[in-house]
């Protein structure tokens, strides 16, 4: 143990000192332990990974829609749930936890919407075309990426990574029937053992679409262009440079649950890294990235009919950062050390223009230049026993939010006579997840720990409109930190053929983070019902159960099933908002001589815990039935892949507890996909 | 190692001493006492020469901040033992009547005398404003009467209100402060006379005016926080605190109350009733 202490050459010994005092309790030296199985690592782990990648032909034949968006890819998962408030951005929710409470990044990059409405989750500024996979961290699983409580997603860029491939290259175009959507795309790509770039490009543009019985949903079309470069080089055999650059711009978004649009969202997202292959002897892996990201966000009311009072209100999100990460692999103990940071700016504005245009125009700054910065250790150890495994991980962050702009700090301090400028916290994660093997059986547990800071509206945000609700919402600059106690169990029953399983976890989340009415506010939005603050609830439960199952007929015939359950309830027993019904899917996935089939059904019980002062309403019971057929045809090395498939087959008008203001859903829907790649 | 924490010790010194000088060399600057005023009036006696300052290029009904000095042409100084005092007076066709005013002293600038006048009119071409300057120089008491036009507020914004409470008594109240109003909490001042006579305007003491501003725009949108003007004896002005929480026009709905706590003039805003009959207007 000393020995690994010294070979810690950076910072000094302070460092030293701290990272020994925080680390030590990981070293659990498994007497008993005797080898570990080989693939041990992917048996602990509950994390889940959506393949993405669209360019390889090979994932083009499992998927069944390989063109949708990566809305749909991720609303594909077990885990992740899609709040939709149009066709296009919509907001991933994980253990029925939104976006405050998640960390989602890009390549490990942290990047925050521009957006005050949450128009923008930053799922909605890359395409499918830009990355690999997806990877789901559940709860503190996800605490690799940032702080959370609900867990992470960390979207994984497609790179060719040195493979010598040579030049490939492939151009893909999709047609949805429902809202005419266009989807055309292509890429160019490079790599040999000391090089490789890869670029593509995409471009949508969808009509309104219709809901069940032909009803037009107003405003839900959307245009959308993404490109991005990737390109490697390796400087000597266990030295590489990379770097990465995003460009999306989306324009003329329609969202027809809120009362406005958005005319552009722009996104560039670059990144620098450098990997080696070992350092300091005993570390691997060691890779280190820079990265930057701007976003510009602006929302449009222009279009739409009987406007009040018409406004401007454009948001800037800037975020620069770094990480730098290396392993240590023993024969018992895989250890992961990384540190973290970053540096992010939240600017957004509201102009307003009253009918009276002799009265001057009114202004407001919704986010008043939010300074966040965040600097994180992260570490974790697999320790690896003969049937069993445990992963530890803790995280420690410091965390500070400043008000640098004079306007927006006199602004809320007409709330808060009393803030400071800086607000600074102390954020630990401390998880522990044991795994455990008896001939077919796996048993999964984990108990964590996790904090997370308020997000820039809930503690910043001045009179932010949530159409949800109909109510303004003003941000509490001296929140309390949110924590959160969670606890997992699964077990599973795994042969080739069979597999059931069931699992289950639950959240105590203390200081949860909620708006709630202060009847002594006036609104500013004309005819919002009231005016929320975010306050801190004692405590809130959460409850996520899941019972899976798959079940291969045949080598052809594969037939899958999930069935979950949830339940989301304050310290007053009230329903938390937005906590999924009863919900379930199940299908029979064909795949035989480059055939492909599926038939889905997707389908919820109607919402029996609802909660009417955050604006649901019960949500009815529905279900719907989609289906797939793909061929791969060879041309001569090329590759030519047919899709086509029919979603919602019944047509069904429906709506989810997910629908922001209850919009319905697409109705009928068939789409083709044609993808031709050369080799 | 030990070299190096020298180099270091020396650094942090030499930049220490440099910074420390630099603040020395603080020559005493010449103070101009009519910084950031306009000259309104200057008016040409045998002996002296009478100057009258305000903030803005003209006087408006309303609160005006004057400044006055006089210099002394002997010996070509400002004084600043004028004792002076002032009356401004309105020329009505039929009548005529003066405005509510403070006394002029000199406590900021030995040679600059400030107070301030509340017009409650504009002049017109039959009507006009007089004021009426009574000092001392060198030990002869002086008169000087000087013709004054007063304008209507240029913005168009109502801050000045004359008016009968329910006490059958006339006031006039004034705002003053915030100058330049901002999205925070800002100080609110206003003041407040009773007309005794046509001639007498004295404060009125320990009333209260509550403060409710309203943008008409947005739905009668409120802000919260405002405090009460509550009678400053110091200032003998009214003092409260003002929210403001966007620019914009806003409506700051006033009621006035007496020491009884009975209302003298203006309603409580409502969904029935959106504004009060005494309010100020303010745009930024």
């Amino acid at each position: 143990m000393k020995a690994f202490i010294s070979v810690f050459p950076f910072k000094g010994r302070l460092m030293g000192n701290l990272l020994y005092s925080v680390f030590c309790g990981m070293f659990i030296t498994p007497t008993f332990a005797q080898e570990m199985p080989a693939d041990s690592l992917k048996l602990i782990n509950l994390n889940e990974v959506i393949v993405i990648s669209a360019s390889k032909q090979l994932n083009h034949q499992k998927q069944r829609k390989p063109l949708s968006s990566l809305d749909e890819f991720l609303e594909s998962s077990r885990s992740i749930k899609m709040v939709k408030r149009g066709a296009y951005a919509w907001e991933p929710t994980m253990n029925n936890m939104a976006s405050e409470r998640l960390v989602v990044t890009i390549d490990g990059m942290q990047i925050f919407g521009a957006c005050t409405d949450k128009m923008d989750p930053i799922t909605s500024y890359v395409d499918v075309s830009n990355l690999s996979e997806a990877q789901i961290g559940s709860g503190q699983q996800g605490a690799a990426y940032g702080n959370t409580i609900g867990g992470g997603i960390n979207l994984k860029l497609d790179k060719n990574n040195f493979r010598s491939t040579g030049w490939t290259g492939s151009i893909e175009s999709a047609f949805e029937t429902n809202n005419a959507m266009r989807v055309f795309g292509g890429e160019v790509n490079y790599s040999d053992e000391k090089f490789y770039i890869n670029t593509d490009a995409i471009y949508r543009k969808a009509d309104n679409y219709k809901a069940g019985g032909n009803e037009e949903v107003a405003f839900s079309q959307f245009e959308k262009y993404n490109f991005s470069i990737n390109s490697g080089f390796k400087l000597a055999e266990d030295k590489s440079v990379a770097a990465s650059l995003i460009y999306d711009e989306a324009r003329d978004v329609g969202y027809p649950a809120l009362p406005m649009d958005v005319s552009l969202a722009l996104a560039v997202i670059a990144s620098v890294s450098f990997k080696q292959d070992t350092l300091f002897r005993n570390f691997s892996n060691w890779e280190s990235k820079l990265y930057y990201n701007t976003i510009k966000h602006t929302m449009d009311d222009t279009k739409r009919p009987n406007v009040p009072i018409h406004m401007d209100m454009p948001g800037w999100s800037e975020t620069a950062g770094f990480y730098s990460q290396a392993e240590i692999k023993l024969t018992k103990n895989h250890f992961l050390f990384k540190m973290d940071g970053y540096y992010n700016k939240s600017y957004a504005e509201m102009t307003m223009y009253p009918a009276n245009s002799d009265e001057p125009s009114m202004f407001m700054l919704t986010w008043p230049d939010v300074r966040t910065k965040n600097l994180g250790l992260y570490a974790q150890n697999y320790l690896h026993f003969k049937k069993a495994s445990l992963k530890l991980s803790m995280r420690l962050a410091y965390h500070s939010n400043t008000v640098a702009d004079e306007f927006g700090l006199n602004s809320l301090k007409i709330f808060y006579p009393e803030m400071e400028k800086t607000k600074t916290r102390f954020l630990k994660s401390i998880s522990a997840q044991y795994h455990n093997m008896w001939n077919d059986f796996h048993l999964n547990g984990g108990l964590s720990y996790g904090e997370r800071a308020p997000s820039v509206s809930e503690g910043y945000g001045f009179y932010l409109f949530n159409s949800f609700d109909n109510h303004d919402y003003i941000g509490a600059p001296n929140l309390n930190t949110e924590s959160s106690v969670e606890t997992n169990l699964s077990l599973t029953y795994d042969k080739s053929i069979f597999e059931v399983g069931i699992s289950a976890n639950y959240f105590q989340i203390f200081n949860y983070i909620i708006g709630e009415i202060d009847p002594s506010l006036s609104t500013m939005t004309i005819g919002a019902d009231g005016v929320k603050i975010y306050k801190n609830l004692d405590y809130a439960q959460l409850l996520n159960t899941t019972l899976s199952g798959r079940y291969n007929i045949t080598n052809a015939f594969k037939l899958t099933g999930q069935i979950s359950f949830h339940r989301g309830v304050d310290n007053n027993g009230e329903n938390l908002p937005l906590i999924s019904p009863v919900s379930y899917n199940s299908a029979i996935d064909f795949y035989r001589n480059q055939y492909s089939a599926s038939l889905s059904i997707n389908g919820a019980a109607e919402q029996v815990n609802y909660n009417a002062s955050y604006g649901e309403t019960k949500t009815a019971a529905y279900a719907t039935l989609s289906a797939s057929f793909g061929k791969r045809f060879f041309l001569q090395d090329n590759d030519l892949f047919v899709k086509a498939g029919i979603e919602n087959i019944l047509d069904t008008n429906y709506t989810s507890y997910t629908d922001w203001n209850n919009i319905p859903r697409m109705g009928r829907n068939y789409y083709l996909t044609i993808s031709y790649s050369i080799n | 190692m030990k070299k190096l924490t020298y180099i270091f010790a020396i650094l942090i010194l030499s930049i220490l001493t440099i910074s420390c000088s630099s603040d020395d060399d603080n020559t005493p600057v010449e103070i101009n006492p009519v910084e950031g005023l306009i000259m309104i009036y200057e008016i040409e006696a045998t002996d002296h020469t009478i100057q009258i300052y305000s903030k803005k290029p003209n006087l408006e009904v309303g609160y005006n901040e004057i400044s006055i000095r006089v210099k002394d042409l002997a010996s070509n100084q400002f004084v600043s033992n004028l004792s002076p005092s002032w009356m401004p007076m309105m020329h009505m066709e039929t009548m005529e009547h003066a405005a509510p005013h403070s006394m002029l002293t000199n406590a900021e600038e030995s040679t600059v005398y400030k107070g301030h006048i509340v017009f409650q009119m504009a002049s017109n071409a039959t009507e006009f404003w007089e004021l009426t300057l009574n000092y001392n120089l060198n030990g002869v008491a002086k008169e000087e009467v000087v013709n004054i036009q007063v304008i209507e507020p240029i913005d168009g914004l109502k801050k000045t209100q004359v008016f009968t409470g329910s006490d059958n008594t006339r006031y006039v109240l004034a705002y003053v402060n915030p100058k330049e109003p901002a999205v925070a909490v800002n100080n609110m001042q206003a003041v407040l006379y009773k007309m005794e006579t046509m001639m007498s305007f004295p404060v009125v003491e320990n009333y209260k005016i509550t403060v409710d501003p309203r943008m008409s725009g947005m739905g009668n949108h409120s802000s919260p926080n405002n405090e009460d003007l509550i009678y400053n004896a110091l200032t003998k002005t009214y003092d409260g605190k003002l929210s403001l929480t966007m620019t914009g026009y806003w409506k700051i709905n006033l009621k006035l109350l007496n020491e009884n706590d009975e209302v003298l003039k203006g309603e409580d805003v409502t969904e029935a009733n959106p504004e009060s009959s005494l309010f100020f207007e303010i745009e930024f």
